[in-house]
């Protein structure tokens, strides 16, 4: 079972593993013998078709992502994207080594931030190796487009991976699938257009590489390939905290192979040598440092890393020693002293503090309720909400109801590979259940196997199109040239349905597949292209408006304030302040100091007074809120502000989250809670909103994100004053007022 | 034609001349605009005012109702003074109001305040938002049954004697004021939530505040130490006020005469008015007890240039100049209290600076071991002096990563191990490879 493969392997490079686990070696003969005399002439033609397929999946995926370029503008999108370009930018100018040991003083005021310490460097230093590639071969581009482009560009490559990864798990017609169905899944989209400059953009790219290049090495057992996906891994590690699903599910799948007796030498050397030096090349990346040894969440690798030791061991044992029963006490003493030691080390690490536990991140993700109770901070993140059944459809389409069928496909024909793909796919849906962001890690398991079932299923229909004559001689020899074990005994099976049988079938498979291009199509243009900092909106004649608030207050402060001001503001909107405003912020959306988060909440929820005396105590010189009532945004403070009382209640008790509803209602208008129209988060909303009609045929002071004519339409402000409202009210900005000069 | 350019080069010229409002570096020839309610002040205050235009201010009288005053012209202030000796003004004329006054204030002038019985709602509302409230009473005076003036004693023992006066050389001048100073008026209280308003002539314990013509029904609001009788106030941006509850504490009348402390023997020939508020008008009008900090510096031991960011644990000077204005020059501060912070949210150094006596002020310690953007601040706000707030914002960054030492002894072991396993290895695989 484990040596026999391998033997087989060395003859043949082309076929996949499986095949050969079942097939003997004077059938591999007879296919080359057949493949050389036959079909010479039809392996060129189908390596045209196949490149050219390729190219042209690899052009798509790169310009269905475009569609943002098209619609706004050449610009970076969203919130954590502007960071990314701010420190490329800085990397370009300044040189690797500033941007290593960069502090930040213009962020976290006055905390500041060691950025070189503490972000994934994979992504800014991949734009600046584009960007000066660029430079040297005289093309001159501005950074910015590198950077809007740099995820399309990635995404383009991932369709590469996938195809590969296909070709290595199934065949290569599964493999060509799975690069088309990867190119438009929006799943992978939503994070991968053109100006989502985000670490996910290229880190998806990584994390496919790497799963192919360690089932590659798993499937041959070649050191260069292991090596190869140490270095997959350690470009993962560069680009995204994500990379943690990599060396937990690794392990997991190790530990399943163990289980299910498919231990083999090449799975032995395939996950030391990978563990090993990537281990080794993770701790280079400084914001992850010495966690594989220290970190909880990395113990599951080390722990499989020395079960495979012991298991190694007994395996030699068992060699040497011929004695059954004698290996049977070995075995029992062995394994329980290694149980035992395991455990000793884990506990002693925890209890002393040398392995840290788990993270709020990692624990939210096992429980899902778990972040609603203790992190309020990562409940508040809407990319962190538990996904809803109509965005797997919304993502995934028809992708949803071939999984399960491309799960049976791979069940049908277990190998080491396809119990890889298996087990990514089902541990990334749970996740993906978890977490919405996370649907993004599912997509390319759930486009790989859904792959599977839309190859072997229009396989085995053509196959049945086309050798029904003459079954008995094609039969063997075509289910050896696709490389595709089961075609033989499902060419058997499939002789029940009747030729026009497939060919409906057939039609209806083409009719899905070009559905699901559409939905594709359709869901990138008109859902996952906006930027979400330029918002456009339809006109009551049905043309497009488009509000440039952000923009506009952005470059209001940059160009009314003084250059060293401190903008306030919940932290959404961090990033985009200091990139664009280029001022000093007191929060941003790299939310690692929850205490000075809270602090910022707690301002915004308490009265005016007392918020005054935390701002001061902050420095702060101005106050920006977001404010949607003019413009019907639904997405603004006030909407957010439960979140900031939560947050701030969590660190200062003095908040409580009852004093801001009525009967555990949110409201804003009449009968909201007295408390709540008179924090400083309100009035800064509200303030001189009460003189202003914005509907017809409503009261003033109507607010149409929420519904509502507000409660509070006379608000004086004591302590701040108003210093920039955008044209449609989406940035309001206050002064913060000096002391009063007589008191 | 040809002239009006000139014209305008001669007007643009004159403004300079116009707008010499106190600054720090020529604090003389101030012009001071005093309000009266009746010409008759100008004589009968005259010792006041001959005292002020000795030391080079020019004095403006006007009515309070006079239709042409104004503060200021084209957006700059007329006046770098005002007094306001007009007790019941009910409205100021021109375009003088409340509001005006405050605004004087607020961009840095300095004010005198002189209630007395009967005043008007708009000056008390004046004296209010300077934190002092007057009794509501406006009939009230200030009545002192045991430290009563007996020389001016008319029977109801509202010309008070007193001799509770700050402990302050800045704002009463060096030398002793030892005649009590009379007072007779309208006395008020502090609001406890002004930092900045303090009493400088405070009554005594047995002192209550009630109208004397009548019979006293309920206990007076106003009693004993709680009850001031002239304070100052200096405002977040150095302007100065005075507050006195009594227009004639002023008056040629009280300046020359004597006075004895009832239940005192010693009996005084002048009163302690003259140089009491002579005094006082110094410190007013900033002649005494202004500051200012000059050349904050800081480099690391052993550098000259301000760097733009400094590293922890670096060394580091700081350095200040303070200087006073003693009435015609800046001269040296000589203190031992200037204090220096290291500050971010929390001071994190705490040094008092030395002084070389000749102004300049200085320390030097090593920057703590915690990055973030720190402020060296000095906050020095003492009885009298003109508040300064210094801050000068520095970032501090952690090491880089070639700041730090390549070789450790606790490291050996370390490097051992890596070498003796690439040894080893080496060795390993020559033996396995080569030997059969």
């Amino acid at each position: 079972m484990v040596e026999k493969p391998n033997q087989v392997n060395a003859g043949s490079k082309s076929g996949s593993p499986t095949m050969q686990a079942t097939s003997k070696p004077t059938d591999l003969l007879s296919q080359h013998f057949s493949i050389r005399s036959l079909k010479l002439k039809t392996k060129q033609q189908e390596l045209l078709i196949r490149v050219t397929i390729l190219c042209l999946v690899y052009v798509l995926a790169f310009i269905t992502r475009l569609f943002s370029v098209l619609r706004y503008e050449s610009m970076i999108h969203e919130f954590d994207p502007y960071f990314n370009y701010r420190t490329t930018l800085f990397l370009t100018q300044k040189g690797f080594y500033e941007f290593w040991n960069w502090f930040d003083s213009e962020s976290w005021y006055p905390l500041g931030r060691i950025i070189g310490g503490t972000l994934y460097p994979g992504l800014m230093v991949t734009a600046a190796l584009i960007y000066w590639t660029m430079n040297v071969l005289r093309f001159a581009v501005h950074i910015r487009e590198v950077c809007v482009l740099t995820a399309p560009f990635f995404a383009s490559n991932t369709t590469l991976v996938a195809y590969f990864f296909g070709k290595e798990i199934w065949d290569t017609g599964a493999g060509l699938v799975a690069a088309a169905l990867i190119a438009i899944c929006p799943g992978y989209i939503s994070r991968s257009v053109a100006g989502s400059y985000d670490n996910e953009g290229v880190a998806i790219f990584a994390l496919l590489f790497t799963f192919y290049l360690f089932v590659k090495a798993v499937n041959t057992g070649s050191l260069a390939w292991s090596l190869a996906s140490a270095f997959g891994y350690f470009y993962m590690v560069s680009a995204w905290g994500g990379y943690v699903f990599i060396i937990n599910l690794i392990p997991l799948y190790v530990l399943v192979l163990l289980i299910t007796g498919r231990y083999s030498m090449r799975l032995y050397v395939a996950y030391n040598c990978m563990y090993v030096l990537g281990m080794l090349l993770a701790m280079q990346i400084r914001f992850v440092g010495f966690q594989h040894v220290q970190s909880g969440e990395h113990m599951a690798a080390m722990g499989v890393f020395f079960l495979l030791q012991v298991f190694y061991f007994l395996d030699w044992v068992k060699h040497q020693l011929n004695d059954t029963r004698l290996f049977q006490a070995f075995l029992r003493i062995t394994v329980s002293t290694a149980v035992v030691v395991g455990a000793i080390a884990i506990g002693v690490g925890t209890a002393s503090g040398y392995i840290s536990p788990w993270t709020g991140r990692f624990y939210s993700l096992l429980d899902p309720t778990y972040a609603k109770d203790h992190i309020p901070i990562i409940a508040s993140v809407s990319e962190h909400q538990p996904t809803a059944w109509s965005s797997f459809m919304f993502d995934f389409h028809i992708l949803l109801l071939l999984f399960p069928a491309g799960l049976y496909f791979c069940f049908k024909r277990l190998s080491d590979a396809t119990i890889f793909i298996v087990m990514y796919g089902l541990t990334s849906m749970y996740f993906a259940g978890v977490m919405v962001r996370l649907i993004l890690v599912a997509t390319p398991a759930v486009c790989l196997i859904s792959a599977i079932a839309v190859s072997a299923t229009i396989k085995n229909l053509t196959q049945v199109l086309r050798a029904k004559p003459k079954v008995a001689q094609t039969g063997s020899s075509r289910g050896g040239s696709s490389g595709k074990a089961s075609s033989k005994g499902s060419l058997d099976q499939s002789q029940p349905i009747s030729k026009n049988g497939a060919i409906a079938l057939l039609f209806g498979a083409f009719y899905l597949l070009s559905r699901y291009a559409i939905h594709c199509t359709w869901v990138t243009s008109e859902a996952y292209s906006s930027p979400s900092i330029v918002l456009a909106a339809r006109g009551a004649h049905g043309n497009r408006v488009i509000f440039d608030d952000y923009r506009e207050a952005y470059f209001w402060l940059r160009q009314n304030t003084p250059p060293d001001a401190k903008v306030m503001s919940w932290w959404d909107y961090g990033y985009q302040i200091t990139a664009m405003g280029n001022r000093t912020v007191i929060v941003d959306n790299n939310t690692w100091n929850n205490t000075h988060i809270a602090t910022v909440g707690r301002a915004m929820s308490s009265y005016e007074d007392e918020a005054y005396e935390i701002m001061r105590s902050l420095d702060v010189d101005y106050v920006l809120v977001v404010f949607g009532g003019v413009t019907g945004y639904s997405s603004d403070d006030i909407n957010k502000f439960l979140w900031m009382v939560r947050i701030g209640g969590g660190i200062f008790p003095v908040i409580k989250e009852p004093d801001y509803l009525v009967n555990g209602e949110y409201r804003v208008d009449k009968g909201a809670a007295p408390k709540m129209l008179n924090c400083l988060m309100y009035k800064l909303s509200y303030y001189r909103f009460g003189e202003l009609t914005t509907e017809y045929g409503k009261p003033p002071g109507y607010d149409r994100a929420r519904g509502v004519e507000i409660g509070n339409k006379d608000i004086k402000l004591e302590y701040l004053e108003e210093a920039f409202t955008t044209s449609n009210w989406i940035v309001r900005i206050y002064k913060v007022k000096p002391p009063k000069n007589r008191w | 034609m040809a002239r009006s350019p000139l014209i305008l080069v001669a007007l643009i010229s004159l403004i300079p001349l116009l707008c010499h409002s106190f600054s720090p570096e020529t604090p003389t020839g101030r012009r001071i605009l005093v309000l009266v309610d009746d010409l008759a002040v100008k004589s009968s205050q005259s010792l006041y005012f001959k005292s002020l235009s000795s030391r080079g201010y020019e004095l403006d009288f006007k009515l309070a109702d006079d239709p042409k005053i104004a503060l200021q012209r084209y957006g700059q202030y007329l006046y770098d003074g005002l007094v306001l000796f007009c007790p019941t003004v009910e409205r100021f004329g021109g375009s003088i109001d409340q509001a005006a006054i405050l605004d004087f204030v607020d961009s840095g002038h300095d004010l005198i305040i002189a209630a007395d019985v009967q005043s008007s709602d708009l000056i008390r509302e004046i004296a209010t938002e300077c934190g002092a409230d007057f009794d509501e009473d406006p009939a009230a005076m200030v009545i002192d049954h045991i430290n009563y003036a007996v020389s001016e004693n008319e029977g109801d023992h509202t010309v008070i004697a007193s001799d509770n006066l700050i402990k302050s050389d800045v704002i009463l001048g060096s030398s002793k004021i030892e005649a009590p100073v009379l007072f007779q008026g309208i006395g008020h209280s502090l609001n406890p939530a002004n930092s900045l308003v303090f009493k400088v002539l405070s009554a005594s314990p047995a002192t209550y505040s009630a109208n004397p013509k009548s019979k006293l029904s309920s206990p007076p609001a106003l009693t004993g130490s709680a009850i001031s009788l002239v304070s100052v106030m200096q405002a977040r941006n150095n302007a100065r006020i005075l507050i006195s509850g009594s227009l004639s504490m002023f008056s040629n009348r009280f300046f020359r005469s004597g006075v004895q402390k009832a239940q005192s023997s010693t009996k005084h020939e002048k009163s302690g008015n003259e140089q009491f508020l002579t005094e006082i008008s110094k410190w007013v009008f900033h002649e005494r007890g202004h500051l200012k900090a000059v050349n904050v510096k800081h480099h690391k031991v052993g550098e000259e240039d301000e760097p733009a960011v400094y590293r922890i644990k670096d060394d580091l000077e700081y350095s200040v100049e303070i200087y006073e204005w003693s009435g015609s020059s800046w001269e040296p501060y000589v203190a031992d209290d200037v204090q220096v912070q290291f500050y971010m949210m929390s001071p994190y150094v705490l040094k008092t600076l030395t002084s070389d006596k000749k102004g300049v002020y200085s320390t030097s310690f090593k920057v703590p071991d915690v990055y973030g953007v720190f402020q060296f601040k000095v906050e020095y706000e003492k009885l009298g002096y003109t508040t300064l707030s210094l801050s000068k914002q520095i970032p501090v960054r952690p090491f880089k990563h070639n700041e730090y030492e390549r070789f450790i002894p606790a490291a050996y072991p370390y490097y051992g191990a890596a070498f003796s396993m690439m040894v080893g290895f080496f060795l390993f695989s020559f033996v396995h490879l080569y030997s059969k």
